[in-house]
């Protein structure tokens, strides 16, 4: 339980730790890569050469957020009722949906919990419980695609030098959260919905564009110029709630650290590397290891992977197949 | 962006030579953008309040709604209100409704919502009972905002079960420019009541019980102009009220009834307008005072 423990306190913003203790497997391995350097360095060398490159769980992952949005919108549009609402709060053939966040929101502005409400939010809850929580952010929000597309403009321009990422500390977004709690609370408004570019983006999708765009825009530039992915990675609390539900999830990504050679493609293409800070050299403290709750479960990392230390996994699953 | 401050990632002034290792240096630049950003964000989600304190844009919330400071806060900001309008009369709010972005309002005038779903489809689509059909027992019911029974709906008149289950009103009916309304001159109304290129429908009984049709496809020919009062879905809410003046000109003003749920479709219909504004408007959330 100790690395549960670990695990959420790196998610809530602390740096990960050096392990003290490794299992004797995982010792063995981290021993074996250190007394073979050159067989290392070959195989390292002949994985580099043998790589595929690929944009399989990406593209997949854009399908599906395509998919889930433009059911949104069609569902409106067409009048086919298949998911009627935004990603705030929806109908799915019927059946309540209410995203976490909002519903918190709701909750702790109104004090007053309805029966749809609770149904809508316990159905979301067991399902992303069942995908992975923050499964959410990679795989729904439209925000996150948008971010995705402008990071790659912030990338291009980090590489000519024309600007720098500014990071900030990661616990900000805990900060964010608790800030936006208790503003709820306090003031009796949705607070945190006023700015929350999911929502402004999911409802401009539905109903049509809003001036609220602009602020959506703002946003991004920002990210573009100053900070990459600042708003998923430091302010979103959607995305710390979602965190918290994966904590218990199954679904999660695995990383095998024989197959690992620790060049850290991985953590470069990762939208919140810390999960990943298990694949620096020396860090695994077990052969097999399960990536943090703050993983968005994107497959960013399992494309990019030459020797395929890092896939997809479902606790218990895993052992029966 | 107010938290942009690229000046924390300059070195400190010459005066004051900072102190501590290059690490300890970087930590507390990013300590410090860090607590800008918040400062940064959580302000300017702050600022959506002040529209709702100024009050600017008081809106004409959909039927059901709590009272507004309620339904901000239990309101989802879902739309799911807005898909399930046969009318289409729901409108959400944006940016500069602060916290009312995302919330539910209705423009009368443009499109009002003339109970064509029979049975108030958005208080049953609403998630959160920001719209309810029964408010919880904590909330206050404002004076004058409780109707003293069940609006009977003209179009169920003839039903089992006639009435609209409404326990509280949209806003108030009021002759706003008495000065401009057609009755009120003894002037009859021929033709389109809001021109041809008006976009807004309604559902007429003779027409089609189930599809509202546009309001320029229904042209009206009336010898002393009661639209207002003929087109009012609600059974008893608004009459008119002869007045002599004795130079031998038949005239009525409408009478706005204690049973008006504030629904605004008389304000659609008004087929007269000075200054922008119809002569009978429905004002928000205003209450009955006998």
């Amino acid at each position: 339980m100790k690395s549960f423990k670990e695990k959420l306190l790196v998610m809530l913003g602390r740096e990960s730790q050096k392990p003290a203790t490794y299992s004797p497997e995982a010792e063995q391995i981290h021993k074996l890569k250190r007394l073979n350097k050159a067989d290392f360095e070959a195989m390292k060398q002949h994985t580099r050469e043998h790589q595929l490159l690929q944009h399989k769980w990406r593209n997949r992952r854009w399908a599906v957020l395509i998919a889930v949005n433009l059911l949104f919108v069609l569902s409106f549009w067409l009048d086919i009722q298949m998911l009627e609402g935004a990603l705030t709060a929806s109908r799915f053939v019927g059946f309540h949906l209410i995203d976490l966040n909002s519903a918190l929101q709701v909750m702790l502005a109104h004090k007053h919990i309805i029966v749809n409400l609770l149904i809508g939010t316990a159905t979301v809850f067991f399902l992303w419980v069942l995908l992975g929580g923050r499964t959410f952010c990679s795989w729904v929000c439209p925000y996150h695609l948008v971010a995705e597309w402008f990071e790659a403009l912030h990338l291009k321009l980090v590489e000519k030098k024309w600007v720098t990422d500014h990071e900030f500390h990661r616990g900000t977004r805990t900060v964010f959260w608790v800030l936006f709690s208790l503003l709820a609370i306090v003031t009796g408004y949705t607070v945190f919905e006023t700015l929350s570019p999911t929502g402004i983006l999911s409802r401009a999708l539905i109903y049509g564009p809003s001036l609220a765009l602009a602020w959506v825009f703002l946003l991004l530039m920002f990210e573009v110029f100053y900070s990459r992915r600042a708003w998923c990675r430091y302010v979103c609390p959607i995305g710390l709630t979602y965190g918290m539900v994966g904590t218990v999830s199954p679904l999660r990504i695995v990383y095998r650290l024989d197959k690992c050679f620790h060049e850290g493609d991985c953590r470069k293409v990762c939208l919140v590397p810390h999960v990943l800070d298990v694949v620096i050299k020396g860090r695994a403290e077990e052969a097999v290891m399960s990536i943090g709750p703050d993983c968005t479960r994107c497959g960013l990392c399992v494309d990019t992977c030459p020797s395929g230390a890092l896939t997809y996994g479902v606790k218990g699953l895993d052992k029966l197949l | 962006m107010s938290d942009n401050n690229p000046e924390s990632d300059a070195p400190a002034g010459k005066a004051t030579k900072p102190a501590g290792s290059a690490k300890q240096r970087t930590a507390r630049r990013r300590f410090i953008r860090s607590s800008l950003l918040t400062g940064g964000i959580v302000g300017l989600a702050l600022l959506g309040y002040l529209p709702v304190a100024r009050a600017s844009r008081t809106r004409l919330r959909p039927p059901g709604a709590l009272d507004e400071k309620d339904f901000l806060a239990s309101c989802i900001k879902c739309g799911q209100c807005v898909q399930v309008c046969p009318v289409q009369a729901i409108k959400l709010g944006d940016l500069t409704d602060g916290y009312g972005i995302g919330v539910p309002h209705i423009d009368a005038r443009e499109q009002a919502c003339d109970f064509s779903c029979d049975a108030g489809q958005c208080i049953l689509a609403c998630p959160t009972g920001a719209l309810t059909y029964d408010k919880p027992g904590f909330l206050a019911v404002r004076r004058g905002a409780h109707l003293a029974r069940l609006p009977i709906l003209k179009a169920k008149e003839k039903d089992p079960e006639p009435t609209l289950n409404l326990k509280e009103r949209m806003g108030l009916a009021r002759l706003a420019q008495p000065q401009i309304c057609l009755a009120a001159q003894g002037q009859g109304f021929k033709g389109q009541a809001r021109g041809a290129g008006f976009k807004g429908t309604m559902r007429y009984m003779d027409v089609d019980r189930w599809k509202p049709i546009p309001v320029a496809d229904h042209p009206y020919e009336r010898e002393l102009c009661d639209l207002c009062v003929t087109e009012c879905p609600i059974k008893d809410a608004i009459r008119l009220k002869f007045v002599d003046n004795g130079d031998g000109v038949k005239r009525a003003v409408p009478e706005v009834l204690e049973q008006c749920v504030g629904c605004g479709v008389c304000e659609m219909i008004c087929p007269v307008e000075a200054g922008g504004m119809a002569a009978i408007v429905v004002d928000e959330r205003k209450t009955w005072e006998a």
